[in-house]
This record gives C-alpha cells, structure tokens and sequence, in this order.
C-alpha cells in the first residue's frame, strides 16, 4: 500500500468507529445534536471528497465523481437521512481505496510478467570487474556473464560456454545451450557457465529495451470496444444526472407532494452516475491479456490487435521462414556446362550480396571467403534473382522466370526443392537445388487454427508450384498460391480480404523479411520475431518471439478470452447498474446498493480483468 | 515529435479520459494518450513545438480535472 492508501485506511477505520458511536448515542430522530453527531464521522472521511468537489465546481467540472457524491451526501442530509449519509460517504471511500489497492496490484503483477530488464552489467576494465548501469556500456565494451545472472546487453560470447534461459523472452522452457562465436540477447539468463560477451548494441537498442517499449506502448493502442466505453462515459454520467432532475421534481409535481421520498430516490441515482467501473476494467482487461501473451513470448503491439485477432477467419502464411525453417541446404548440384565447383563459385558470388535466405545457404555451401574485387557489378531483380559481372562474365542466377527473361532455356529436373538456375555469358550453366524443411510444429499448428473456427489457411509463395504444393499437402492448408512476387502477395491478400465476411478478420504470418507490405495490409500481422529482426518487430502487430507457428492458436485463445472477459464486465457493470437505477426510481433500492453498484463493481470487474492474464496452455 | 511523461497519484481512470480528452483539444498537440494503466501520458506534437509552454498548459488541464496528478516533468 501507498502512503496515501494507508492514509485513507486510518481514515476509515476512525470514521467507522466514530458512526458507530454515533449511531449509538441516544439522541432524538432529526435533532440538530444528532446531526451534528454524524457529522464528525462525515467530515473525518469525506473532508478531500468535499474538497476535490469545491475546486471541480470552480474549474467548471460539475459531472465529477466527487462533486456527484457530495450533492448526494449533502442531499440524504438535507432529507433528514443523516446515518446514511456518513455511512454512504464511507463505503465510497472504502470502495475506492479497495479499487485503488486493486489496480496498483495488477499492474504490478503485469509489470512482473515482463521481469526482463537488466539491474546491471559486468563490464571488464584494466582486469577488473566492475558493476554498471547497463545504460553506460558502451558498444565493444566487454561484459562478464556469470551463472544466475541476466545478460544485460545483446552481444556475441567471446569466451566460455553456457546454457540460457530465454523463457522470459520467448516462453520456452527449454534452455538454449551457446558456445564462443554465438550472439547472446539481453533479458536471458545465463544458467551454468561463466561467459565473456562483447556487446554489439547499446542498452537503448537492445531487445530488452525493445520489448519493454512496444509492450507499455500496446496502451496507446486502444481496442474498439475501449474507445466505445470511453464514449459511453462521456453520455452516461450527464444522462444519469438529468434522469435524477427530472426524478427528483416530476413526480412530486405530479403526484403533489412527497418531496423528501423523491428527493432520496434522484440522490441514489447520483451515487451510481459514475461510469468508473467500465472505464478501468476494460483496458486493464486487454493489459493483462497483453501481459499474459508477452509472458508466453507472444508481443502484441495493442489492445485493438487482440480483438481483432479474436475474429480471426482466414489465416495467410508465407511459406518461407514462417511454416518451414527458413534454413535452406544446399542437397544437390547439376551442372550443363561447366563442373560443379566452377558452377558453386559463380553462384555464390553473384549471390553475396543478398540477405535471402537461399542466397544465404548458397554462400554457405561454397564455404570460402567470396572475394568481391571479382564482382564489377551486382544488383537483385525483384522476385526474379540477380544479376552480377563475374570476372567480367555476366551472371544470371535466380528461378525459372528470370531465365525465360534472359531467353535461356532451361532442361528439364525431376528434383524437388527450390532451384537457383545459373546462366553465364547467355547460356544455360546449370543448376543448384535447395530444400526447406517444414517445421515440426507446422502441421499441428494448422491443425489446432482450425480447431479454433479459423475457416481458411492460405499459403503464399514465390516458390514452384511443385515445391508449394508438396508443403501444403504435409501441412493440410485449404489453398496455396505459387510463384508470387512481393507485389503478387499484396494482391492476393487484397483479394482475400474482399472475400472474407463482415466482422471477421484476415491474419497474415510472415517472417517480416520481404513482406512487410502485406503484414501492415492484413488486418493482423504476425511476425517471426526470429529473437529480435528489427524489420519484424516495426512492421507486425504481433511478434512471436520463437518463430513457432503454434503459437499463432495461443495468441488467438488469449485474444478469445481477453474479448470474453471484457464483455463480461461490460454486461455485468451495465446490468448491475440499470438494474439499482431501476429499483431506485421504484423507491426499493437504498443508497447503500447504490454504492456497491458504483465501487463493489469496479472492484469485481477489475478482479474478473486480471483473469486475463492466467493462461492455460 | 513524441514525447512521454511520467504521472504520480493519477487514481482515476475515468479522470485519464477526461485529461486526455481536454489535451487532445489544445491546437498544438497532435494527439495524446493518458494510460491509467501505465500511468503514462503520451503526446505526439509536431517538430519544434515549444515544450515548456505547451507543458505549462497541459499541467493546468490535468490540475483541473485531479488535483492530486502531478506530471514528472
């Protein structure tokens, strides 16, 4: 508890003591003594209520919650209702206070969740070890590991080896073992050996630092049905007040007479005019979804993303790097022109400069340094491959269709897999075939999506027909489209979008390399997070940490939930307070159901809102 | 330009609705967002805009609807 909560506690307990004296006194009904009496418990708990009431009047504010409970308060004691006054003044505070002690835990239990930022950092100077703010170390600085303790900054381990941690980042329970040579992200934690990291990013763009911005960022982000209360509060509270107007002098005007009864009644209505349950439960709902994702190595960017994800209909993946791994092999050679060692080097230079990843396994079966003074020119043709001069031969190397541009003919090969077609000097040289594996979780994950009432799985790709169509029987997706270039993907997501029904949404899951266009289109992306790719993390909605498609199903029961709960809250703070409006005019309810209905919901609703984060998995 | 602030005793979720509402109505700021939440006040202004005497303002506002919020400035 804070000061000012413990405060407020003593205030109550010396109130309640005082009413109950009281309330005890032997003083005759409606007696200036007995007023006076109830007065001194009134101002002991209500003194800043008053107050914040006086200055809200002054700066205009006259729908405030303070301002409302006194013209109630003050009211029931102008009725001659002074019990119920002081007493009525005390449950609000004491309703508050719980409120207050309510959300200070959950955003301390949500902010516990996301335990990864880093106290501090070894950093090693003339032989010494010395402890720092992780935001002093500078780049190449080198930082001391040892057991137990948190990598404080992204690096690459210079010596010794370990088993991390990584399940605050990712949720996987399984730690990763690393050896010298490897990169080493912030927020894990070093579990057996001592380890010597150079730091290659600075605390300010470390994936700690990263994560905890876009997660306290995802409040800005605010959900429909947020934005809804928000509107909501804004009509309900002048609306409330005027039904108690007309309630407090139409019917007395009517009936003639019963001035004091009506009067009473209009003061209840005051009382729950306050639309604070809502207001609070609704975002802390999707805070705490949010929270219970990142928990699981899911990030999502905003509230809005959540609800959007929970109406998820169609589910687009890309193929590479999303529901296979992405990590190409090299399996074999076939050569028309020239040996296979001659055809391996002209591929592997012209590729060198790409970042594809089949580009990537290209180099790496090569294995030597590529000697770049060779290369006079290099450039990537979109979707197609490269073209590069090659000790003054011109290279062609990419997929069938950058071959039909070139006029070359290309034989014909059983293989599967991808194939980097080679041409020099305008004729055919031969070609390297590549195969991607499928992820073990792929299959599963389509399987549980559509489990979840996902209705369509799409996969799109720039690879062979052949090669996609393989993938998607392995994994039973409903549609595959082949041979797409980045532009082609924007299209075919466009289309689908146009197909899907009103109210529901398209999910796109990319590996955030080359599709960023789509991923902003759909109205939720998904990105392989690959342990912190800058471009996933700025163009999706939702990260997922491992790059495991299963999490994908996850993220959309914690979606599913996170909407459940909320409109749980919402019908039930509704409800509860039409409910006491409704008796109230009827003369049944009193001021004290009143007040329950305005705090005892907040309190019920925020106690419903932290289920959010309690994820089964 | 984005700017965050930090926010102490801010109580009331209903009172972060109504600052953010008064602030997003002042001509010089883009948009904002008052995270009851995060207790967090996020303002998005354009390039160049005199901080101090935005913030001179934006202190008035949050002073008129609670009291008790004090802006970490």
């Amino acid at each position: 508890m804070t000061k000012k909560q413990k405060n407020v506690l003593i205030r109550i307990i010396v109130a309640g003591v005082l009413l109950v004296a009281a309330a005890l006194l032997p003083l005759e009904e409606k007696s200036l003594l007995r007023l006076a009496a109830f007065l001194v418990p009134y101002f002991v708990i209500g003194y800043d209520v008053l107050w914040k009431a006086v200055r809200g009047i002054i700066h205009g504010q006259v729908f405030d919650e303070n301002f409302l409970m006194c013209v109630a308060t003050v009211g029931a004691l102008f009725v001659g209702e002074y019990p119920e006054a002081s007493a009525v003044m005390l449950f609000y505070q004491t309703g508050d206070l719980f409120q207050s002690v309510a959300v200070g835990k959950s955003r301390k239990s949500i902010s516990d969740l996301m335990d990864i930022c880093p106290e501090y950092a070894n950093v090693e100077r003339d032989g010494q070890l010395e402890e720092v703010d992780p935001e002093e170390v500078e780049l190449d600085s080198i930082i001391v590991v040892k057991p137990g303790e948190k990598i404080p900054l992204d690096g690459v381990i210079i010596e010794g080896s370990s088993s991390v941690d990584t399940a605050a980042l990712t949720g996987e329970s399984l730690p990763r073992s690393v050896k010298a040579g490897d990169d080493v992200i912030s927020g894990c934690i070093n579990q057996s050996g001592l380890l010597k990291v150079k730091v290659t990013k600075e605390y300010e763009d470390s994936t700690v630092t990263k994560i905890l911005e876009l997660v306290e960022n995802s409040a800005t982000k605010k959900a429909k049905s947020e934005n809804f209360i928000t509107r909501f509060a804004r009509y309900y509270t002048p609306s409330v007040v005027i039904a108690a107007a007309v309630l407090a002098v139409l019917p007395p005007l009517i009936l003639g007479g019963g001035w004091a009864d009506w009067i009473h009644r209009a003061l209840i209505f005051l009382v729950i005019s306050c639309p604070c349950a809502l207001v609070i439960s609704v975002p802390l709902s999707f805070f705490g979804g949010i929270g219970g994702a990142s928990k699981r190595g899911i990030l999502v960017k905003g509230g809005n993303y959540l609800e959007a994800l929970a109406t998820a209909e169609t589910v687009v993946f890309d193929k590479t790097g999303t529901l296979t791994k992405g990590s190409f092999e090299v399996t074999r050679i076939h050569t028309n022109s020239m040996n296979e060692d001659e055809l391996l080097d002209l591929a592997a230079h012209a590729e060198s400069y790409s970042d594809h990843p089949i580009a990537r396994s290209v180099c790496a079966k090569f294995g030597k340094e590529v000697d770049h003074s060779r290369i006079s020119s290099d450039e990537e043709i979109s979707g197609h491959g490269i073209r590069a001069v090659i000790d003054g031969r011109e290279v062609y190397a990419g997929n069938k269709k950058l071959m039909e541009q070139q006029s070359v003919s290309v034989p014909e090969c059983g293989c599967k897999g991808t194939m980097v077609h080679v041409a020099a000097d305008g004729g055919y040289a031969g070609h390297i075939v590549i195969s991607d594996v499928v992820k073990e979780t792929s299959a599963a994950a389509i399987k549980s999506l559509k489990e979840n009432g996902v209705k369509q799985t799409v996969m799109l790709t720039g690879d062979a027909e052949s090669t996609a169509q393989e993938v998607a029987d392995a994994l039973g997706l409903d549609k595959v489209y082949a041979e797409l270039l980045p532009a082609d993907k924007v299209e075919k997501v466009e289309e689908l979008l146009k197909q899907k029904q009103e109210g529901s949404s398209l999910v796109f899951v990319g590996d955030g390399i080359n599709d960023a266009p789509v991923l902003t289109r759909a109205d939720v992306g998904i990105a392989m997070g690959s342990l912190g790719s800058d471009a996933a993390i700025e163009a999706a909605d939702i990260v997922l940490m491992d790059d495991d498609p299963a999490k994908i199903s996850l993220a959309m029961k914690i979606a599913r939930k996170t909407v459940r709960i909320v409109r749980e809250n919402i019908v039930f703070a509704l409800g509860v307070k039409a409910l006491v409006l409704v008796l109230g005019a009827l003369g049944i309810a009193n001021m004290w159901l009143a007040v329950f209905a305005d705090v005892g919901v907040s309190v019920i609703a925020i106690l419903n809102a932290m289920r959010t984060m309690k994820i089964r998995s | 330009m984005k700017k965050v602030y930090k926010l102490i005793d801010l109580d009331c979720a209903n009172c972060a609705a109504k600052m953010e509402n008064s602030i997003k109505d002042l001509p010089e700021v883009d948009d904002c967002t008052v995270s009851f939440l995060t207790q967090k006040m996020t303002l998005r202004v354009p390039d160049g805009t005199d901080m101090d005497a935005l913030m001179d303002k934006v202190v008035k506002l949050c002073k008129k609807v609670e009291p008790d919020c004090q802006i970490v400035l």
